[in-house]
């Protein structure tokens, strides 16, 4: 066990594979020799050379199409696109191409690659360092969609994935890599240091993909929340003094229903926080799921606490954001209906 | 038949030098100043493709102006505005970062080192035509004496903030100066600037495009987007791409200019390309007005690669102590444009080194004064609202946009 940041647990899973498989290839923008611009491959191009690790022109779509290329050759690429916000150059690739090469050739051709990419706001970066387009991606067929929220997740997941035969996107929320980050901006940033999950196993081992877990329990209502709004609704079941039972989804697609069917059959009550817009966000998917699968347990309607519909803001990033005060309030409005 | 094969080797490359090593520009072709001949502005591509590998020069050494490119009607006037323009931006920059540095605005983009280009640049445009700038252009709008309150205000987030908040910092738009909305996706205006300037034909209009892009983001795919377009429909546009070396930690090598250069990129789409020492007052001055008459003349698009240096950070999130030598700005071979300027000022009798101090001082009061006015608005987002945030997603906003800024609000 050591003690880690979500980047270094980021790293080390890389690490690791790149160690293991030979056919496993990690590239993006500023990847190679500077270690990436959060620091996730930082020492890796030294460890394992140029042909493993590499920088990549600044060409999302490249990126992405060249690892469509690479894996159907039979490589296992680990590619970043530097922020989520600059994925869309890449989406025919991803969407056209790497979801659908199982499918169109009867598995002739597959695309066993992840796709790594920082997500979330909280740094003041406006709306293009900013963005959660997780939507945009768990709408498409062929596609697995994860989002940690922790160290321990972070790596076992993103070995997972590079494990994984289909095409993986891994979403990073930024504002986590360097502590656990509850929505109170103002006060001193927290590190990983002493968080039970900042205490990551060394060597192998995965998180499997299409598991939730359980982050807290709680008997009062059921929680749905991903990457930095896990922390954020913890907060605020802490703050409201709410039984909150919080599902950490960890993964999108394929997604965990038997772990919320019983979380929400006991609690009758279902809160949703995400953090990207909120119509055709990822909530609507878990709330028609939680309707069509618990209807008859539901004691209150749904609610959903999600960014608003606005691109990510710059100087308002804080009204923006879905914090505690947010979050706590829905869970008072919820618990109020008798 | 030859059938010889040999296990193949994975190519990446690599800049000569690297933190630690000597900065190493031996393999950079530099003409002499006023060794390269100028085309007439009717040539066709392939009639000038030698200009694509060698590199427009007009100040030598001594600081004399030499050779075709060099103007001899240009007024003292000119040359003294961009001076001042020059000075004024390296002093907006720098108080800029302290700024940054002080917590009152989330971050800055410097464009030291690159002034010349879209100072000089803009002294060739007219009203009405539009620049599709990248971050690193703050020159077109100050050589337009862009107000500075302002741009500081855009800079702060603040109440004044013409943006209202919602735009980063440095990610300016000001359709009245010619200045299109800045993206933070990059290279995306590449190929908004040919679509401007084919609206500009299909209008029979007279205005000109010029677009902007940095030599690593001439990888994207909307570089070669804008380049066909241009090629097909032969707007009114000048096409720039401001090789300064480095994109954040990768060399230009990393986009394929390592030993093409960005300007042959054209000829492959029958487009005619300059190459120009960015860091030359009088060359951008000159390669411009080249372009810009040839789009007034309705010939058509033209390349420019701009050769010069990135001397500070990427912006204030960079280290570039981390990626390359500290000391290879100081061995970049094309020097700084404010001094060379200065040089050939002096040597025109037009300018002192007391002149130049003097300048210096007023434009550091200039913009300290500024910041004052701008700081009295709010500094980090202070004072700017956040019912904007919901204004202008739409031209009406609808139902369920009203529904949420009242949550908001209540
Ligand atoms: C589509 C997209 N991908 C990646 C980035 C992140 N990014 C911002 S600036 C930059 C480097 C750009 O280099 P260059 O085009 O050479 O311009 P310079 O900064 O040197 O002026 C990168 C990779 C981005 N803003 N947009």
């Amino acid at each position: 066990m050591t003690s880690m940041t979500m980047v270094e647990a980021i790293r080390d899973g890389i690490d690791i594979k790149l160690g293991e498989d030979d056919d496993v290839v990690v590239f993006g923008e500023d990847v190679g020799y500077f270690g990436g611009v959060f620091r996730c491959t930082s020492g890796l191009q030294e460890k394992y050379g140029k042909s493993r690790v590499f920088d990549a022109p600044i060409n999302e779509s490249g990126i992405v199409g060249a690892g469509v290329g690479m894996a159907a050759y039979g490589l296992r690429p680990c590619v970043e696109v530097q922020f989520a916000d600059y994925i869309y150059p890449a989406y025919d690739q991803i969407v056209s191409e790497a979801a659908r090469l199982r499918y169109r050739s009867n598995g002739d051709f597959t695309a066993p690659m992840t796709i790594r990419s920082p997500c979330g706001g909280g740094i003041f970066g406006g709306q293009t360092h900013s963005q959660s387009p997780e939507a945009l991606f768990t709408h498409v067929s062929g596609l697995k969609t994860i989002m940690p929220s922790n160290p321990y997740d972070a790596k076992g997941l993103l070995i997972a994935a590079i494990e994984d035969d289909d095409p993986v996107i891994f979403f990073e929320p930024k504002r986590l890599y360097n502590g656990p980050f509850d929505g109170h901006h103002d006060r001193p940033s927290k590190n990983w240091t002493g968080h039970p999950l900042a205490d990551v196993p060394d060597g192998h081992y995965t998180v499997p993909i299409g598991k939730a877990s359980v982050y807290r329990e709680g008997n009062a209502l059921t929680v749905l929340a991903y990457g930095t709004m896990v922390h954020v609704s913890e907060a605020a079941a802490e703050e409201t003094g709410t039984d909150a039972e919080i599902i950490d989804l960890r993964t999108l697609l394929p997604l965990d229903i038997e772990t919320i069917e019983t979380s929400v059959k006991k609690t009758g009550r279902c809160l949703i926080v995400h953090e990207a817009t909120r119509t055709s966000g990822f909530g609507a998917e878990l709330a028609a799921q939680v309707q069509e699968n618990c209807f008859y347990h539901l004691e209150a309607p749904i609610i959903r606490v999600t960014g608003w519909d606005t691109p990510y803001p710059h100087a308002q990033e804080w009204h923006y954001f879905p914090g505690p005060a947010r979050v706590g309030k829905a869970m008072q409005e919820l618990m109020e209906v008798a | 038949m030859n059938n010889e094969t040999k296990p193949f080797s994975f190519k990446v490359p690599e800049p000569t030098s690297r933190p630690g090593d000597e900065p190493d520009f031996t393999g950079m072709d530099i003409p002499a100043a006023g060794s390269v001949r100028r085309p007439d502005i009717e040539s066709s591509a392939e009639d000038m493709k030698d200009m694509a590998r060698t590199m427009v020069r007009v100040l030598n050494r001594d600081g004399t102006a030499v050779g075709p490119w060099a103007d001899p009607d240009l007024s003292s006037d000119t040359l003294l505005f961009g001076m001042r323009v020059m000075l004024k931006i390296r002093a907006f920059d720098h108080r800029m970062l302290s700024m940054q540095r002080q917590g009152k605005t989330s971050f800055y983009i410097q464009c030291t080192g690159e002034e010349a280009i879209s100072v000089a640049h803009q002294l060739t445009l007219s009203p009405g035509d539009m620049n599709f700038p990248t971050y690193r252009q703050q020159g077109l709008l100050m050589a337009q004496d862009y107000p500075l309150e302002k741009m500081i205000c855009q800079i702060l987030s603040n109440e004044k903030d013409p943006l209202e908040g919602r735009q980063m910092p440095c990610l300016h738009s000001a359709r009245e100066y010619g200045f299109f909305t800045l993206s933070g996706n990059l290279g995306t205006q590449f190929i908004h600037a040919v679509g401007w300037a084919m609206a500009s034909a299909i209008k029979g209009d007279t205005r000109i495009a010029s677009a902007w892009i940095g030599e690593g983001a001439a990888a994207e795919n909307d570089f070669h987007s804008a380049l066909v377009n241009a090629s097909v429909y032969k707007p009114p546009v000048i096409l720039n791409v401001v090789n300064n070396q480095w994109a954040i930690s990768s060399f230009r090598g990393i986009a394929g200019g390592d030993h093409a250069t960005f300007a042959e990129r054209a000829h492959g789409y029958d487009i005619p390309s300059l190459r120009v020492d960015g860091n030359d007052f009088l060359a951008v001055l000159a390669a411009s007005n080249w372009a810009v008459k040839r789009a007034r003349r309705d010939l058509g698009p033209t390349l420019i690669e701009w050769v010069t240096y990135r001397a500070g950070a990427h912006s204030t999130a960079d280290d570039p102590s981390k990626y390359r030598p500290k000391d290879e700005s100081d061995a970049w071979p094309l020097g700084d444009p404010i001094l060379r300027l200065k040089a050939h000022l002096i040597s025109l009798g037009i300018w002192s080194e007391q002149r130049h101090i003097q300048a210096e001082a007023e434009f550091s009061d200039e913009i300290r004064s500024a910041t004052k006015e701008a700081e009295k608005s709010g500094v980090l987002g202070e004072g700017s609202s956040r019912s904007a945030m919901f204004e202008n997603v739409y031209k009406e906003m609808p139902d369920h946009l009203v529904k949420q800024q009242q949550e908001l609000e209540n």
